[in-house]
C-alpha cells in the first residue's frame, strides 16, 4: 500500500499523519471495492439483459425484497459507524496537545505569517523547532479568517480574528515543510505560504539566537516598520504627528526635544536608542513614563532599524 | 387501456403537429411572459437557466484555462478571484437550483400527476418574474465591479472587501424567494391536484423528490435571506454581528450559511435523484425496485439533511462535541443515498435495458454520484477532513456530487422529456456521443483533483506550487473535452427545432401520464382527466394481477 500512499499523500512529517493516512488508504479501498460492485453489476446487467437479448414478453414484476433492503442499509450503516469512531479518536488526539508542547504564537494577516517564541524571537513565513519535541501553536487573526494547513503533517485549523485557536504536531525527523493558507483570504491568498524547518537541538538553539532569515534579508527601514507595527510602538506612537499615548515619530528626526525635568536632547541614533533600552531616563515634557523598556526583546540590527525607520519618517 | 404499454418507437402517435398545442396556441412575447400554464414558465425557466449554465460554463474554462500554470497564464489574481466567485455564485443560484425544479419539473410534474397545472399558477408566474429580477441584480453586480468572496460570502472578508457584494448578495436574496414559491406550489400541487386514483404510493417517484425537495426549500431558504439581509446591514450600516472588529463572531455566519447552504446540496441533488428515478426504470422496461424505499429515502435525505451543516465547519472553531455530532449525522444522511443507488442498480436486474441517450446519462449518473458519495465518505470522516477540508479534494467531491450527479441528471431529464416539450427527436448517436464525451472529460478534469487534494492543494489558489502543474494541466485539458461534449449535446438539441416536429406521443414507451398525453401537450395538458389504472411504472399492467 506504500506505492498509494507516495501517489496521493504528501510524505508523513508527524506521527499522527499515520493516524490519518491509514484511515484514508482504508476509505480508499472501501470505496473502490463499492465502486466495483456497483459497476460491475451496472455492466453485467447492462450487457445480459440488453434489450436485444431478450425474447420479448413482458419483465418479471419485481417490486421489493425487504431482505435486500435491510443487507444494503444495514451493512453500509454499520461500516459507517465504524469509520466514525475511527475518524474521532484521530479527531481526539488532533484536538488535544501534550502538555508539555513548546508554545509559538501565529498572528495571520493578509498575507503573511508572523511567528513569536516564548523567548521574544520573532519571524515572518517560517519557523523552526525543534525535532522530537511536540509544538502547539497558538494562533490569531489581525484582519479575516486565514487556515493555517500542514499538509505533511495532516492539520489544519482556521486562525479567527476573534478568538484563539490551537493547533499542535510532533515532528519526527528534520526536514521542510510547506504551510499553506487554506481559507480563502483575498488578492495574495495563494501566495500566503510559510515553511516549518525541522531542526536538530543544536540547529534550533542557534537558529533562535540569531534569528529571522528573512528578516535578516529585510532593509532596514522596511524592518524598522514590521517592528514598529507588531511589536506595539504603534499603539502609543503615531506616524502621522497626532499625538498619543506617547509622541507621534513623524518627523522628529533632528528635532530638539525637552523633557520633563528641563534639559533638552537632539533626536539622533543614540537618543532614540536610549528611548527604546531605557524609556524612563529621558521622558518628554507632557507625557508620561509609562513606556516599558525593550532591553533584551530587540536585537541590535533590529535597533538600527527603529532608528532607520524613525529617520524616513519626514 | 391496451395491455402493453408500446416499447419505443412502436407506437406513433404523432401526427398530432396540426393541431392546437401549448406552443403554438397563442402567439406574441407577451402570451409568453404574463402566461400562467406551468408549460410555458417550465420553457422560460428552461431557457433562463440554460443560458446561467452557459455563463456560469464559460467561467468554469477561464478558471481552468488560469490554473493551467502557475502564476499569471490569462488573468491577474484579483479578475481570478472574481471569476471563481462567479462561476461558483451563477452555477449554484442561477443555475442548479433552479435546473431541474423549476425548469423541468414545471413543465412535467403537473402533467405526471394529471392535473391541468400547479396549484398556484399565478404565484409561479411570480417566481419566473422574481427570478429574472434577481438575475439582473446578479449581472448588475458582475459588471459593476464584481464579487471576490467566493460564493460562500465568508464574514469577515465579504463586510470589509470592495466591490459588488451587496448586490451579488440582494440577488441570491431575491432568487431564494423565486425557489419558496416553487417550492410552496409544489407542495400544494402533490397534496391537492393528483388525478382521481392516483394515491401517495401511486405518484411516479419524480414526485416524491420533488416533494422532499419542497420541504427544504420552503423550511431552508428563508434562513439564507435572513443571513445575507444582515450580510449586507453589516456592509451599509457596521451592525456587528458577524464582524469581531465590532464585537461580533464571524463564525456564527459561517453556521446561519450552512444550515441554509447545506440542505440546498440536497435542494439540487434530490431532483437528480427525481429524474433518475424515472429514466431507469423505462428504459429497463421494468417496474421499479423498492418503491417506497426509493420515496421515503428522499424524505429522510431532506429531513437529516437539516442536522448536518457543521460538517463544513470541522476545522473552524467550533467545539469538538459539536464536530463529533455533526460528523455522526452526516454518516447517517449518507445511508439514504445509498439505499436509491441500491435499488436503481437492481431495478435494472432481468430488466431489457435499451441504451438511448437518457439512460447513457443515468447510468452516467450511477458511477458518478457513486464516486461523489464514497468521496463524502472521506469529508465524513473528522480526522481525515481536517487534512482534505479547503483542498481541491473537496471541490472534485461537490463537483461530482453536483456536476456528476444533479447537471448529468438534468441533461439526462433534457433529452428524456424533449420530445415531449417540443415535439422534436434529436438524433441519437450524437447525442451518445456527446454523452460519451461530457463523461470522459468531466473524469479527466475531476478525478484528478482528488488526487491534487490529497497532496495539499488548498482550493481557490490562483497561484500554485510547481509540483502540482502537470496535474492542474491535466484537468484543464479534461474541461476542454467537457466543453466540447456539452457544446455537442447542445448543438444536437437546437438542430431540432430546424425540422418538422416528429416525435411521437411516448417514444421510450413510458408508463407515466405526461407521456399519455399529446406531443406536444395541449394547453390544458389533457382532453380528459386521466384516471389511474396502473402503477407508473407498470409497463405490462396485466401483470399486476397475477403477481
Amino acid at each position: 500500500m506504500n506505492w498509494l500512499r507516495s501517489v496521493m499523500l504528501p510524505a508523513e512529517g508527524s506521527s499522527y499523519a499515520r493516524e490519518v493516512d491509514t484511515l484514508y488508504l482504508f476509505l480508499v479501498w472501501l470505496s473502490v471495492f463499492f465502486f466495483v460492485l456497483i459497476a460491475g453489476l451496472m455492466g453485467w446487467f447492462v450487457w445480459r439483459y440488453r434489450k436485444s437479448r431478450s425474447r420479448g414478453g413482458p419483465t418479471p414484476y419485481i417490486t421489493h425484497h425487504t431482505g435486500l433492503e435491510l443487507v444494503w442499509s444495514v451493512i453500509p450503516l454499520l461500516i459507517l459507524i465504524g469509520i466514525f469512531f475511527w475518524g474521532f479518536h484521530g479527531f481526539i488526539k488532533a484536538n488535544v496537545a501534550p502538555g508539555d508542547a513548546l508554545e509559538i504564537q501565529v498572528t495571520g494577516k493578509k498575507w503573511l505569517w508572523t511567528f513569536e517564541y516564548p523567548n521574544g524571537t520573532r519571524s515572518i513565513n517560517s519557523i523552526h523547532v525543534p525535532v522530537g519535541r511536540p509544538v502547539k501553536l497558538v494562533m490569531s487573526s489581525e484582519d479575516v479568517i486565514h487556515s493555517f494547513f500542514i499538509p505533511s503533517f495532516r492539520v489544519k485549523q482556521d486562525v479567527l480574528p476573534n478568538r484563539y485557536t490551537e493547533l499542535w504536531f510532533d515532528p519526527v525527523k528534520p526536514g521542510v515543510h510547506q504551510v499553506f493558507c487554506a481559507e480563502y483570504c483575498g488578492k495574495s491568498h495563494s501566495d500566503m505560504m510559510a515553511k516549518i524547518y525541522v531542526d536538530d537541538q543544536a540547529a534550533y538553539e542557534k537558529w533562535l539566537e540569531e534569528g529571522d532569515e528573512e528578516l535578516k534579508k529585510m532593509p532596514l527601514p522596511e524592518l524598522g516598520k514590521l517592528i514598529y507595527e507588531t511589536r506595539g510602538c504603534n499603539t502609543c506612537h503615531s506616524i502621522d504627528g497626532t499625538p498619543g499615548q506617547g509622541p507621534s515619530f513623524k518627523g522628529i528626526w533632528g528635532q530638539q526635544h525637552k523633557f520633563a525635568d528641563g534639559s533638552t536632547a537632539v533626536v539622533d541614533a543614540n537618543y532614540i536608542r536610549k528611548s527604546v533600552l531605557e524609556p524612563q531616563a529621558q521622558v518628554r515634557a507632557g507625557y508620561e513614563p509609562i513606556m516599558p523598556t525593550f532591553q533584551g526583546l530587540l536585537r541590535e540590527r533590529e535597533i538600527l532599524a527603529v532608528i532607520e525607520y524613525i529617520k524616513s519618517l519626514r | 387501456m391496451a395491455d402493453v404499454i408500446a416499447a419505443p418507437g412502436q407506437l406513433s402517435g404523432g401526427g398530432t403537429q396540426e393541431q392546437k398545442n401549448y406552443l403554438n396556441e397563442t402567439k406574441g412575447i407577451a402570451s409568453w411572459l404574463f402566461t400562467v400554464d406551468h408549460k410555458r414558465i417550465g420553457i422560460m425557466y428552461l431557457w433562463a437557466v440554460l443560458a446561467s449554465f452557459f455563463i456560469g460554463g464559460v467561467f468554469a474554462l477561464l478558471v481552468r484555462l488560469e490554473l493551467l500554470t502557475p502564476k499569471e497564464t490569462i488573468m491577474s489574481a484579483e479578475a481570478y478571484n472574481r471569476v471563481f466567485t462567479l462561476h461558483g455564485a451563477v452555477m449554484v443560484f442561477l443555475f442548479i437550483i433552479p435546473s431541474i425544479p423549476a425548469a423541468l419539473g414545471n413543465f412535467v410534474l403537473p402533467l405526471m400527476l394529471g392535473a391541468k397545472d400547479v396549484a398556484f399558477p399565478r404565484l409561479n408566474l411570480a417566481s419566473f418574474w422574481i427570478y429574472a429580477i434577481g438575475a439582473i441584480f446578479a449581472v448588475t453586480a458582475m459588471v459593476t465591479g464584481g464579487v471576490d468572496t467566493g460564493w460562500t460570502f465568508y464574514t469577515p472578508y465579504s463586510t470589509t472587501t470592495s466591490g459588488a457584494v451587496s448586490t451579488m448578495t440582494f440577488a441570491a436574496f431575491i432568487l431564494g424567494f423565486s425557489s419558496i414559491f416553487t417550492g410552496i406550489n409544489f407542495i400544494a400541487t402533490i397534496h391537492k391536484l393528483r388525478a382521481p386514483g392516483m394515491s401517495w404510493y401511486k405518484m411516479p417517484l419524480f414526485c416524491w423528490s420533488m416533494y422532499a425537495t419542497s420541504i427544504i426549500q420552503v423550511l431552508a431558504t428563508p434562513v439564507l435571506g435572513i443571513t445575507l439581509l444582515l450580510l449586507i446591514m453589516e456592509r451599509a450600516f457596521q451592525i456587528g454581528i458577524f464582524d469581531a472588529k465590532l464585537g461580533g463572531d464571524p463564525v456564527l455566519f459561517q453556521h446561519f450559511f450552512w444550515f441554509y447552504s447545506h440542505p440546498a446540496v440536497y435542494i439540487m441533488i434530490l431532483p437528480g435523484m427525481a429524474i433518475i428515478s424515472e429514466i431507469i426504470p423505462v428504459f429497463s422496461r421494468k417496474t421499479i425496485f423498492g418503491y417506497k424505499a426509493i420515496a421515503f429515502s428522499s424524505v429522510a435525505i431532506a429531513l437529516v439533511g437539516f442536522f448536518v451543516w457543521g460538517h463544513h465547519m470541522f476545522v473552524s472553531g467550533q467545539s469538538v462535541l459539536a464536530g463529533a455530532i455533526f460528523s455522526f449525522l452526516t454518516f447517517l444522511v449518507a445511508i439514504p443515498s445509498a439505499i436509491k443507488v441500491f435499488n436503481w442498480l437492481t431495478t435494472m436486474y432481468k430488466g431489457q435495458i435499451s441504451l438511448k441517450t437518457p439512460m447513457l446519462y443515468a447510468l452516467s449518473f450511477l458511477l458518478l454520484f457513486a464516486i461523489g458519495g464514497l468521496t463524502g465518505v472521506f469529508l465524513g470522516a473528522l480526522s481525515v477532513n481536517v487534512h482534505l477540508h479547503d483542498t481541491y479534494f473537496v471541490v472534485a467531491h461537490f463537483h461530482y456530487v453536483m456536476m456528476g450527479g444533479t447537471v448529468i441528471a438534468f441533461l439526462g431529464g433534457l433529452h428524456y422529456w424533449w420530445p415531449k416539450m417540443f415535439g422534436r427527436m434529436f438524433n441519437e448517436r450524437v447525442g451518445a456521443i456527446a454523452c460519451a464525451l461530457v463523461f470522459i472529460g468531466f473524469n479527466v478534469t475531476f478525478l484528478t483533483q482528488f488526487v491534487l487534494g490529497s497532496q495539499g492543494m488548498p482550493r481557490r489558489y490562483y497561484n500554485y506550487l510547481d509540483q502540482f502543474q502537470p496535474l492542474h494541466a491535466f484537468s484543464t485539458f479534461g474541461s476542454w473535452i467537457l466543453g466540447l461534449g456539452l457544446l455537442i449535446a447542445a448543438v444536437n438539441l437546437f438542430s431540432t427545432f430546424r425540422k418538422k416536429p416528429d416525435a411521437p406521443r411516448n417514444p421510450w414507451g413510458a408508463a407515466t401520464l405526461e407521456w399519455q398525453t399529446d406531443t406536444p401537450p395541449i394547453t390544458h395538458n389533457f382532453h380528459h382527466t386521466p384516471t389511474i389504472d396502473h402503477g407508473p411504472y407498470d409497463y405490462f399492467p396485466g401483470q399486476r394481477k397475477h403477481a
